[in-house]
């Protein structure tokens, strides 16, 4: 299925609208999440679906917003432990592990490094959803393939 | 020292975070991911022993880790007492001895496998360790499940038949996590916390309740399907059998073991067990000891398989840490944390070393393994080790946790316990020696070699040195099991028991 992509006039032009348009709205969700329904969850499946839909137009084989199954299962770790990275900041920070009081950027302790401690975490939830989304998208296909060489 | 203030977190968060960048190392070589989850899990265990060495300069007085500097019960917090320490140090040593023994069964594999597996590795003993140290419930769930997910791809990773058995454990273990679930709801309807220490005292006026008794009984069969529990066992035998040969000795010594432990947290240290409910709920543990004791060792008895029959002896040797608990005594306690211990080195051990066997021959037939002391003489001695401490022969470490379990038998005047470990104490020389004997008086079998051997000790020194390891850890711990009663067992005890 992936090999052969399915664009024609029609999708090459709806891609162009659609893709970068979800991208943005992902991050839109992804800043507000703090304080509005939305998040890192909503946000990562949101980026995640561009990214999906970039991959069933253009096919397997074009680089404009493609990631590998290779580097994506290496990214989702990587998201994660951009939350774990937040914990470990407090922790150089001199405070307890989480207290985003004691973040070591020069903000306004009270509000502003909590808001910055929780936009970390979000960020970390996007990256490693989306990238999940992506290996179960790349699992599923391959699976599908019987020839297996779409590596 | 700062490191000092906040070891109680580093022995998850180190684990943590090594086996999430584990795959991004590996992806720029291969063996990267591997390293740099070894020296975390080496990270883990010198803050395991750091915060042990601070727990008791302390006197014994429970220490509180605060996530976020949020003060409990609204927040998340880490415990540390003297008992969970030592449990957290036997989890992060067998964890970091066994990471190198894994490495052999590992040379052919591309950087994904080789990095997933070291992924998987790492976030067990960081269910593993987060489960034993966490003083809040709902975080005990979310350790529950990181244990029981990784737990599920490394025994998927065996090849073979493993995927049935994996997905058969899944099932199972979803079962055993929904009603942890459901325990939790009820004690959160109860107590309007999620706190342990919180909800030990709010527990009080609730625990003549039919609800308090559901709620308990949910956690009964929570554990008991994750400790392999008899009759709750059935996805065991196969899981531990076609489980990763080098994650093995990791799955059988911890995996059972923590949510025992964790069991005998909610009892004791939550629950309290001198009420009806917790005295009833006592007895049908002591039944399912029994009965699994009974039932496990007469199973062992009938296997031709090495693997499967070590499996079924761990159910035999889950209850009599399930009688340890339902004794309800200071001797049952004490034989039954010094059992959850010792069985953890013995049954790592025979792990390894049956894994080292199938690493060499392919196969791990209880009956053709004449002639393997000349093979593979480190392990032979390890084997004799290990059984010497499972039928309970001193001065390994078998004996005192049985003692134990026998004198908490006597004095809460329970004959039939007594009865019951001696008979199964019999049946274990049964299955047991016959290896024994296989090993050393049997004529040599024929075996076709699938490696051969590198050095002379019949196995990569990889495998033989945490064989060696664990085989005088057994001999240590009974050695020294004085030291662990009276230094750190005891000074841990629960205070319903020094009523």
């Amino acid at each position: 299925m992936m090999k052969d992509p399915f664009g024609g006039i029609l999708l090459n032009i709806a891609f162009r609208l659609l893709v970068p348009f979800s991208v943005v709205y992902a991050v839109y969700v992804l800043i507000l999440g703090e304080s509005s329904p939305g998040g890192g969850f909503q946000a990562g499946v949101v980026m995640g679906f561009g990214i999906v839909l970039a991959r069933l137009i253009l096919g397997e084989e074009s680089t404009i917003f493609n990631i590998k199954l290779k580097n994506s299962l290496a990214l989702a770790g990587c998201g994660t432990f951009i939350y774990t990275m937040a914990g470990w900041l407090t922790l150089a920070g001199g405070g307890k592990f989480l207290d985003y009081s004691f973040l070591p950027f020069s903000l306004e302790p009270a509000h502003e490094l909590h808001a910055l401690g929780i936009l970390m975490i979000e960020i970390g939830v996007t990256v490693c959803v989306m990238m999940t989304i992506l290996n179960i998208m790349d699992v599923v296909v391959k699976r599908s393939e019987d020839d297996g060489s779409a590596e | 020292m700062i490191f000092g203030v906040h070891s109680p977190v580093f022995i998850v968060l180190l684990p943590l975070s090594a086996s999430l960048l584990c795959l991004a190392f590996s992806r720029l070589h291969r063996h990267l991911g591997g390293w740099v989850v070894q020296l975390s899990l080496l990270g883990a265990f010198l803050s395991s022993v750091d915060s042990m060495r601070q727990v008791l300069d302390a006197g014994g007085k429970t220490i509180h880790y605060w996530m976020g500097n949020w003060q409990p019960p609204i927040g998340i917090e880490f415990a540390i007492d003297p008992l969970n320490t030592a449990v957290l140090c036997m989890i992060t040593f067998i964890s970091l001895v066994v990471s190198f023994y894994s490495k052999p069964f590992l040379e052919n594999e591309d950087w994904l496998h080789y990095g997933g597996y070291y992924t998987l590795y790492g976030l067990l003993t960081v269910g593993l360790c987060g489960m034993t140290v966490t003083g809040d419930v709902f975080n005990m769930y979310v350790y529950l499940e990181i244990m029981s997910l990784a737990g599920y791809g490394l025994i998927a990773m065996g090849g073979h038949k493993s995927m049935v058995a994996a997905f058969r454990y899944l099932l199972v273990g979803t079962i055993g996590a929904s009603f942890y679930l459901l325990g939790i709801g009820f004690l959160y309807a109860m107590t309007g916390s999620l706190n342990m220490a919180d909800i030990s005292e709010r527990i009080v006026p609730f625990v003549h309740t039919p609800l308090f008794a559901f709620a308990v009984a949910c956690f009964l069969v929570a554990f008991g399907i994750k400790m392999a529990l008899f009759p709750l066992h059935g996805w065991q035998p196969d899981s531990y059998t076609y489980s990763h040969p080098g994650a093995a000795g990791l799955i059988s010594g911890c995996m059972s073991k923590v949510p025992a432990y964790a069991m005998l947290r909610y009892f004791f240290y939550v629950f309290g067990i001198h009420n009806t409910v917790m005295q009833s709920l006592m007895n049908v543990l002591g039944i399912m000891g029994i009965c699994g004791i009974l039932i496990g060792s007469v199973m062992a008895l009938a296997q031709y398989d090495f693997r499967r029959m070590l499996a079924y002896s761990s159910v035999a040797q889950l209850g009599y840490i399930a009688v340890g608990m339902a004794l309800g005594n200071i001797h049952g306690f004490v034989g039954a944390v010094l059992h959850l211990i010792n069985h953890a080195f013995m049954k790592c051990c025979l792990f390894l070393v049956v894994g080292g066997i199938t690493y060499r021959f392919g196969e791990v037939n209880l009956y053709r393994l004449g002639g393997l002391n000349k093979k593979m003489p480190v392990s032979s001695i390890a084997v004799c080790l290990a059984v010497l401490s499972m039928v309970g022969i001193p001065p390994t470490c078998g004996f005192f946790s049985k003692w134990y379990l026998m004198l908490g038998a006597y004095e809460s005047q329970q004959y039939i316990h007594i009865v019951v470990l001696v008979i199964s104490s019999l049946l274990n020389a049964v299955y047991y020696f016959r290896i024994v004997e296989q090993m050393f008086v049997q004529r040599e079998a024929s075996l076709t070699e699938l490696h051969e051997p590198a050095t002379k000790l019949g196995l990569p020194m990889n495998m033989v040195v945490p064989i060696g390891i664990t085989g005088l850890g057994i001999l240590l711990l009974g050695v020294y099991s004085s030291t662990l009663v009276n230094r750190i067992v005891e000074i841990g005890l629960p205070e319903v028991l020094m009523r």
